[in-house]
């Protein structure tokens, strides 16, 4: 008996960082042929996660992800990363899901598959499928966990002889430590150390401050850092942190600083828990600011109120010189690294009471997306510009 | 801190690929107008560290594009995308007659790509390089499957391409060394074919008798493929280099059992007593040793050893008889094997016999003997046992550097197409234009 031979489904690269986009071909179908692209990932917590775009095939039997067009499915039009970024947990799933990677040191494994036709595609087997791997960490990076000066958390070393521009990073509240964000700026070549810091309860608003300036000084003073090229990036509360540091710490002082939606009213001189009590009017000294600082927010930030006034504030101290601001129509307040599913609303666990509930982020997928893929870009961009390019200063004017 | 070039970037994408896929090497932020040296290093299963580099001058934003700007000497020069693979060889000091080979294809070929300061050309182990990144290539995409088969006595791997399947299926051999050599397989099955490496000269089958296999064990392979789940019984081609070019012609012509779709000859001969046996075979190579000429370099030359080409009808299969299509690749400066007059004399034979369509012939000039996959680094010449000898010798290959590496690349490309057409029907690949 002749067996039909199968189209041939390739992902290239087969092997790629988070951040990088990949080509997904099908040949050798019938020619016009309904096909359904879909991707399949199952999580570290056991969901199944996937994605789908209804394809025609051209004349040659081709249907190329990064050319064709998706009529239907879970996004449509030209989306050559769309099966990674529209990713949803499959039908009958727990409810409020958020993927996110703890383990760095292995990769997220997507596969891609090709099934026929378009409605109820998921009840035929795929034609064919290929296996595609998502990593965080380049090849040579470097993971070491750290616990020194009472302070802990991760750092990651890029591979090379160094001395590298590097970066403390701030995750927000409610999650852990988590590395990937870490991780894949050391695979973009900055020492990077991704700080815990949510631990502990009972600490006063002085000691936390230390924490924080310790935590610095470690990356500032490690052998593999340039001690005048450090900067830290920060997201929902930790850009809180990120901005009370550089405008109050006398003993460090950032090269440069990204925040990632912020809310600025973080009153010096109390704790963090404190401070998630209070979105009052009361405003930051903003004119203490002193390097370069970007803001990315997303306009549709359901959990954080934007503000608008942080330009006016700036310029009011004679430092709007020093500001750039991406903010991004249709966005969320979930601002991660391109590719990664979007999430409106997902379970969280509430800092002071551990109440579980279901948060609303905000944000609608495709422009989310879009503001994921544009401003990390922006960020890397603004990064090299600040800790690899310009030239040194003495002291901060 | 800044006068020095400090904050020199280097990347190369993709950090993780396969065996013969190109990257990009890119340094940024240099110095406009600086003179740069880019360094490939890698140390081998065997322990012996291997090197590349090129001279660069970087742009006047500071940038080299190793894919866009001519390296003015190194180990490569001018403008070779893929340089710093091809040109690897062993550092000065290491032992002769080294080849690089890859014995666990589940483990990348981990590379590490430095940028140094100035032009060098030595003495880089005692120098700090500027930036550097670790490259992994790989001979196994994501979710291919490596199999033993000791089914019927084989001593053999099948590669199993991800997916539900079923797959065209290939059968592939390598040459008078012997051993169980799984990468070109494993490469294979990342591009879509069920590949089954058989070691047919050193099974155990042979280390524990002392006998060599007969025609049934080359059967039985193709059965146990065949019948498996996952491959297109229908659809199975060969594939073999130097020996495992005589081999496949047999097995192609002759064996009542195996009906290839198509067969793949690296490097080799249709010279052979019709209807011998393996042990035969090797034999009649064996008779014409003191053919075997020496260079001034004292490296055995093995191509005399069937020449001229017999006119004899029985020392030669019988290619008119052949029903499949047949890819012949010839390196012009083979050592080894007389590839190129054989190509010649079976280009005659099937033109003889009315067949000539099914045959396509690459041939290379200045190429040698091992065309291997892209980017395997060439050796001109490399100790080399054969189990017939049992004593090493120092082999000329042949082939030089740029040519051969320019030949392997083109060579594969092609084979893949012509696997793709004969296997999958696809007339269209479109695929293999990032390769």
């Amino acid at each position: 008996m002749t067996q039909a031979v199968p189209p041939i489904l390739s992902v290239t690269p087969s092997r790629a960082l988070v951040d990088e986009k990949f080509q997904v071909l099908v040949e050798n179908l019938p020619p016009g042929c309904p096909v359904t692209l879909r991707s399949l990932h199952r999580s570290e917590d056991e969901d199944d996660w996937e994605a789908y775009g209804h394809y025609v095939s051209d004349h040659r039997g081709v249907v190329s992800v990064s050319e064709d067009l998706s009529f239907g499915g879970m996004y449509t039009g030209k989306e050559p990363m769309g099966l990674l970024w529209s990713m949803r947990p499959v039908p009958g799933s727990r409810k409020g899901l958020r993927l996110r990677k703890i383990n760095v040191c292995t990769p997220m494994l997507v596969n891609i598959s090709v099934h026929s036709g378009h409605e109820g595609f998921r009840d035929r087997t795929p034609l064919a499928s290929a296996l595609a791997e998502r990593w965080y960490m380049a090849p040579g990076v470097k993971r070491i966990d750290i616990n020194k000066q009472g302070v802990q958390g991760t750092l990651f070393i890029p591979p090379g002889p160094g001395p590298f521009p590097a970066l403390l990073d701030m995750w927000g509240g409610g999650a852990g430590l988590l590395e990937y964000r870490s991780a894949l700026l050391a695979s973009r070549g900055y020492v990077s150390f991704s700080l815990d810091y949510l631990r502990s309860e009972h600490l006063s608003a002085d000691v936390e401050f230390k924490y924080f300036e310790t935590a610095f000084n470690i990356i500032r003073n490690h052998p593999q850092v340039i001690p005048d090229r450090v900067g830290i990036l920060g997201s929902s509360l930790g850009s809180m942190v990120a901005f009370n540091l550089t405008a109050y710490s006398t003993i460090i002082k950032p090269r440069c600083i990204v925040c990632i939606s912020s809310n600025h009213y973080h009153p010096p001189g109390t704790t963090l828990k404190a401070g998630f009590k209070i979105l009052s009017n009361r405003t930051n000294d903003l004119s203490k600011i002193n390097c370069p600082m970007l803001l990315v927010n997303g306009c549709d930030d359901q959990n954080w109120p934007t503000v608008e006034t942080v330009a006016r504030l700036l310029r009011e101290g004679g430092k709007e010189h020093l500001l750039s601001r991406l903010a991004y129509p249709g966005a969320g307040h979930l601002i991660e690294p391109p590719f990664s599913p979007h999430f409106r609303a997902t379970k969280f666990i509430i800092l002071n009471s551990k109440e579980k509930v279901i948060l609303l982020w905000g944000g609608h997928t495709k422009p989310h997306s879009d503001a994921q893929e544009d401003s990390w870009r922006k960020i890397l961009s603004f990064l090299q510009l600040h800790l690899y390019h310009s030239p040194s200063v003495k002291a901060n004017l | 801190m800044d006068r020095k070039q400090c904050c020199v970037k280097l990347s190369v994408q993709p950090s993780r690929g396969l065996m013969d896929e190109k990257f990009i090497v890119l340094v940024q932020n240099a110095l406009p107008g600086s003179q740069l040296t880019i360094r490939a290093l890698h140390q081998c299963e065997d322990g012996h560290s291997w090197e590349a580099f090129g001279h660069y001058t970087a742009d006047t934003t500071g940038t080299i594009d190793v894919s866009e700007d001519p390296s003015i000497r190194g180990t490569y020069s001018g403008v070779e995308q893929m340089g710093l693979l091809w040109s690897l060889r062993p550092i000065p000091g290491s032992k002769p007659g080294l080849r690089m080979r890859k014995k666990n294809i589940q483990t990348p070929m981990e590379v590490t790509i430095s940028v140094y300061q100035g032009h060098q050309t030595e003495g880089f182990a005692d120098l700090v390089p500027l930036s550097g990144v670790v490259v992994e290539r790989w001979y196994m995409a994501p979710g291919v499957r490596r199999i033993p088969v000791t089914e019927g006595g084989l001593t053999a791997t099948l590669f199993l391409p991800s997916g539900p399947g079923p797959f065209p299926g290939l059968l592939d051999l390598w040459g008078g060394g012997g051993q169980l050599v799984e990468y070109r397989a494993a490469l294979l099955a990342s591009h879509g074919f069920a590949s089954m490496a058989i070691d047919y000269l050193t099974s155990k089958f042979t280390m524990e008798t002392g006998k060599m296999v007969d025609n049934q064990y080359f059967e039985t392979a193709y059965r146990v493929l065949q019948q498996h789940p996952q491959v297109c019984g229908s659809k199975i081609a060969m594939i073999g280099l130097s020996f495992g070019t005589s081999m496949t012609l047999k097995m192609a012509i002759y064996s009542e059992v195996i009906k290839l779709s198509a067969a793949v000859c690296i490097s080799g001969s249709h010279v052979q007593p019709v209807e011998g046996s393996v042990e035969e075979i090797m034999g009649f190579f064996q008779k014409n040793a003191g053919k075997t000429r020496f260079n001034e370099k004292n490296e055995a030359i093995w191509r005399d050893l069937l020449l001229p080409i017999p006119t004899d009808p029985s020392l030669k299969a019988d290619v008119g008889r052949l029903q499949c299509p047949l890819l012949l690749v010839v390196g012009e400066d083979d050592q080894n094997w007389p590839a190129q007059e054989s190509a010649l004399d079976i280009k005659e034979m099937m033109a003889r016999a009315g067949n000539s369509h099914l045959l396509t012939v690459l041939s290379y000039p200045n190429a040698g003997h091992l065309i291997e996959p892209p980017y395997t680094p060439h050796a001109r010449s490399s100790t080399f046992k054969t189990v017939e000898i049992q004593e090493k010798v120092m082999c000329l290959w042949g082939g030089q550097t740029v040519e051969h590496s320019r030949a392997q690349e083109d060579a594969w490309k092609k084979i893949l197409f012509f696997l793709r057409e004969n296997l999958y029907g696809d007339r269209n690949p479109t695929l293999f234009s990032h390769l």
